[in-house]
C-alpha cells in the first residue's frame, strides 16, 4: 500500500506571546515545528504500512527550511520525501497550495491513499486537505479518528461535533485525520541517523509540470488586507476573602444577572 | 513576487521584524531584509510600517479578473441540517446576511438539500429571514455526505450566480466548501468571525483569528465569485425577520454515480455527550486543575445544578479524562453561553478562542497569575475541589 502524506511546517503557536505594551504579536525565537495533526498523519500511514506493506512518501510545500520537518519524517519512519519548493510558490492560499500540492502527488505518482492533518495550526483552515481530493477527483474522509483499511477500501471513523460517523470510502482516497486518532512514535536512533545523511529532493513548479497562473500568489483567489490584534479583552472582578463567602458572592451575582 | 522595502524609507527600526509571523524579517546595516521565500504576504509587517511606510505588497501580479462578475448578486446561506433539524447556525449566518444585505441591496437565500421530508424546514428559513429557498430533494442528500452535496450546490451556483456564499464553519460546513471552492474555482476564507462590506468596492471583507487567535487577518477574494467563506458558530445573532415574500425554487437532483462512492455505515453516538455544548446556555469547564479525572464528578455536578453541560480543555481530553466532544477551543468547539465556568483551566489562548464569547466567565483557579482570569467577569483564586462543591451547596440553597 502507498501512501502520501502531506506536512506543513508551522510556528508553534503556543509559543507565541503578545507584547502586552504593543499589544503585538512577538514572534522571536518561536520554534518552527512539524504542523501537530501531521504527525497524527504521519504516525497513521507509518501504521498502516506496518499491516499492510508498501511505502510512506512525506512531502510538504514550503521554502528549503521546511527540509527540517521532511528530516522529522525521515526520522520517525517515512521511506520517502519531497520537499515542494519554487519562489512561485510564495504567496499561495488554500486554493494555490492544494493545486500544487495534487500536482506534486501526480508527479511522484502511484498512491492509494493520502494523508492530511485536519488543519495547520497557523491558518486553521482545514481546506487543503479536501482541496488535494478535488484536484486529484478521489473521494474524502474528513476529521477521522480510526482508518482500517481492507480490499482497496478504507473503513473510517469521522469526529463530528456531538457524534462519529463511520463511512466506507474506495481508495485511493485523502483522509484527514485528528489528534485523537493514535499517539505520533519518538524518532527512532536508526531514524536520526538517516536522517541526518539524507538528501532531500527538491520539486519546483517545472518538475511538477504546474501552471504558473495557478500556483502562488497569482494562482490565490484570497488575499490579506489587513493583519491586527485581537482587542484585548480587560479582565473583571476578583472576588476575594474566604472561601464560602466568595461561593455566596458568586452566586448572588449570577442570580442577579438573571442566570440562575 | 510582491513585497518590497523601499530602502529609503526603511530606518532600520525592527518593528516589521517583532510582527512577523513567519520569522522571516531581519535587520542587515539597518536596512530591513525581507526572506520572501517564507513570506505569505500576510502584510503585518506593512500594518507595523505605518509610520514610515517602508514596506510595500504589490498585487497586481494576481490572476485579473476573467468572469464578468456583475453577473453575480446575492447571498446565499447553506442550511445546514442533522437529524431532519436545521442548525442554529444556519440562522446565524441568515442574519447577518441581513446586515450585508444592507449594505448590498441583494437578496437573501437559502440553500437546503435533503431527502423529501426536509421540506417543511423551509418554514424555519423564512422564519429567519429567507427570502428564497433553493430546494433540493433526493433520498441520497439525506445525510450530508461531500460528494452529492458538492455536486449539487456547485450546479446551483453556476445557474443562479450568488455573488456570496456563506456556509458554517462546522465539521460538515469545512468538508463540503473547501471542495467546492475547488470545482467552482473560488476563494475560500475559513472559520470566519466578522464580515462586513466594503464600502467603495463592495465586496466581502471576512475577518477571522490566525495563529491559534494570536492574531485577527481580512481577507478578501474580490477577483472571483460567490465570495465564499465558512462561519464560526456562535458568532452572530440569528434574526427573526420573517419576509413576506418567500419563495420555493425546487431544482432537480443532478447527482452521478460516482458520487455515490463514499457509503455512510453507523452513527456512533457519544452518549457523554448528550448535551449540544455549542448550544448549551451554561457550561462548566474543567481542566487538569481538578487533578483527576474522577473529579469530574463535582464539574458534572455544579453542571446539573446549574442545568448546564460540561465542557473541557484539551489537557483532560488528551489525558483521557474526558471524551473528546467535550472540548472547548480552537481545535475543539467554540461556544458562547450565558454563563461559563472555568474550573481548573490555565486559559492559554487555544481555550480562550473557544469561550471568551460567553456574556458571563467565571473562573477558578489556584494561581492568580493565570492569562483565564484576563476574561473572567468573576475571578476566583481558589482550589476547584474546595470552591466547586460550595457553589453547588449555595445554589442548591438559593433554588431552595
Ligand atoms: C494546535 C493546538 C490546539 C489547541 N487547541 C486547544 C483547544 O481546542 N482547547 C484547549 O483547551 N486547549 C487547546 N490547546 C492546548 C492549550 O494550549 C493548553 O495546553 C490547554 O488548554 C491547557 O489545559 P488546562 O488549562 O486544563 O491545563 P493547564 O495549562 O495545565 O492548567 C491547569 C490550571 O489549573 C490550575 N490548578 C491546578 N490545581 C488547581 C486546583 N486544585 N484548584 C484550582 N486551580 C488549579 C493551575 O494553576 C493551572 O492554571 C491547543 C494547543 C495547540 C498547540
Ligand atoms: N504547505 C503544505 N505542504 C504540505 N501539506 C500541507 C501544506 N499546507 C497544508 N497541508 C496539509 O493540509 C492539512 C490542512 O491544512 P490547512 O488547510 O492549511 O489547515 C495540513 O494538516 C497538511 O496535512
Amino acid at each position: 500500500m502507498d501512501i502520501i502524506v502531506c506536512i506543513k511546517q508551522v510556528p508553534d503557536t503556543t509559543e507565541v506571546k503578545i507584547n502586552p505594551e504593543t499589544n503585538t504579536l512577538v514572534r522571536e525565537g518561536v520554534p518552527s515545528i512539524v504542523n501537530p495533526f501531521d504527525e497524527n498523519a504521519i504516525e497513521a500511514a507509518l501504521a498502516l504500512k506496518e499491516q499492510h506493506g508498501g511505502k510512506v512518501t512525506v512531502i510538504t510545500m514550503g521554502p528549503p527550511q521546511a527540509k527540517e520537518a521532511l528530516k522529522q519524517a525521515v526520522a520517525m519512519g517515512a521511506d520517502e520525501v519531497y520537499l515542494v519548493s519554487d519562489r512561485a510558490f510564495a504567496g499561495s492560499d488554500t486554493w494555490a497550495t492544494s493545486y500544487t500540492l495534487a500536482q506534486a502527488i501526480k508527479k511522484i505518482g502511484k498512491y492509494d491513499l493520502i494523508l492530511c492533518g485536519k488543519q495547520a495550526i497557523d491558518g486553521d483552515t482545514a481546506q487543503v486537505g479536501p482541496g488535494i481530493a478535488e484536484w486529484l477527483n478521489i473521494p474524502q474522509a474528513t476529521f477521522a479518528v480510526k482508518i482500517e483499511v481492507a480490499d482497496n477500501k478504507a473503513k473510517v471513523e469521522r469526529m463530528l461535533e456531538e457524534e462519529n460517523e463511520i463511512v466506507e470510502i474506495p481508495l485511493p482516497a485523502v483522509i484527514t485525520v485528528v489528534k485523537q486518532i493514535n499517539e505520533p512514535r519518538m524518532p527512532s536512533l536508526k531514524g536520526m541517523m538517516k536522517a541526518k545523511k539524507s538528501e532531500i529532493p527538491t520539486l519546483s513548479l517545472a518538475d511538477i509540470n504546474g501552471d504558473p497562473e495557478k500556483a502562488g500568489l497569482k494562482g490565490s483567489p484570497t488575499q490579506v488586507v489587513k493583519i491586527f490584534s485581537p482587542p484585548a479583552k480587560g479582565g473583571g472582578e476578583m472576588l476575594t476573602g474566604e472561601p464560602a463567602d466568595i461561593a455566596a458572592g458568586v452566586v448572588a451575582k449570577i442570580k442577579e444577572r438573571k442566570i440562575i | 513576487m510582491g513585497i518590497k522595502v523601499i530602502e529609503e524609507k526603511c530606518i532600520g527600526c525592527g518593528l516589521c521584524v517583532k510582527v512577523c509571523p513567519f520569522a522571516v524579517i531581519r535587520i542587515e546595516n539597518k536596512k530591513a531584509i525581507i526572506d520572501e521565500a517564507g513570506c505569505n504576504l500576510c502584510g503585518a509587517c506593512v500594518t507595523a510600517c505605518k509610520k514610515f511606510q517602508a514596506i510595500e505588497i504589490k498585487r497586481e501580479e494576481q490572476t485579473p479578473q476573467t468572469k464578468d462578475l456583475s453577473a453575480y448578486s446575492g447571498i446565499w446561506v447553506f442550511a445546514e441540517h442533522r437529524d431532519g433539524k436545521i442548525q442554529n447556525v444556519t440562522y446565524e449566518l441568515l442574519g447577518e446576511a441581513q446586515l450585508l444585505a444592507k449594505d448590498l441591496n441583494c437578496e437573501i437565500a437559502a440553500v437546503l438539500l435533503g431527502d423529501s421530508g426536509i421540506e417543511k424546514e423551509t418554514e424555519n428559513l423564512f422564519a429567519h429571514g429567507a427570502q428564497k429557498v433553493y430546494l433540493v430533494c433526493d433520498p441520497e442528500l439525506k445525510d450530508y455526505r461531500t460528494a452529492p452535496y458538492t455536486r449539487v450546490i456547485t450546479g446551483l451556483i453556476d445557474k443562479y450566480k450568488p455573488e456570496i456564499m456563506l456556509i458554517g464553519a462546522t465539521t460538515t460546513g469545512r468538508d463540503l466548501a473547501a471542495r467546492m471552492a475547488i470545482r467552482i474555482n473560488c476563494g475560500l476564507t475559513a472559520d470566519c468571525t466578522g464580515l462586513a462590506i466594503d464600502p467603495e468596492r463592495k465586496i466581502l471583507l471576512q475577518t477571522r483569528p490566525a495563529f491559534g487567535g494570536n492574531i485577527m487577518a481580512t481577507i478578501i477574494s474580490p477577483n472571483h465569485r460567490p465570495q465564499m467563506a465558512t462561519v464560526r458558530p456562535k458568532v452572530f445573532r440569528k434574526s427573526k425577520i420573517q419576509n413576506p415574500k418567500s419563495q420555493i425554487i425546487r431544482e432537480n437532483p443532478n447527482i452521478q454515480t460516482e458520487d455515490l462512492l463514499v457509503k455512510l455505515i453507523e452513527i456512533v453516538k457519544d452518549e457523554s455527550a448528550k448535551v449540544n455544548l455549542q448550544d448549551a446556555e451554561i457550561i462548566v469547564s474543567g481542566g487538569r486543575g481538578i487533578g483527576d479525572p474522577k473529579n469530574f464528578a463535582i464539574i458534572e455536578e455544579l453542571a446539573k445544578v446549574l442545568g448546564g453541560a460540561v465542557g473541557a480543555s484539551r489537557a483532560t481530553v488528551d489525558a483521557g479524562w474526558i471524551s473528546a466532544h467535550h472540548q472547548v477551543g480552537q481545535t475543539g468547539k467554540t461556544v458562547a453561553p450565558k454563563l461559563y465556568v472555568a474550573c481548573g483551566i490555565s486559559g492559554k489562548i487555544q481555550h480562550l478562542v473557544g469561550m471568551q464569547g460567553a456574556d458571563t466567565i467565571i473562573a477558578i483557579n489556584k494561581d492568580p497569575d493565570a492569562p483565564i482570569f484576563k476574561v473572567a467577569t468573576y475571578g476566583i483564586v481558589g482550589d476547584v475541589l474546595e470552591i466547586v462543591p460550595l457553589l453547588i451547596r449555595k445554589i442548591q440553597e438559593v433554588r431552595g
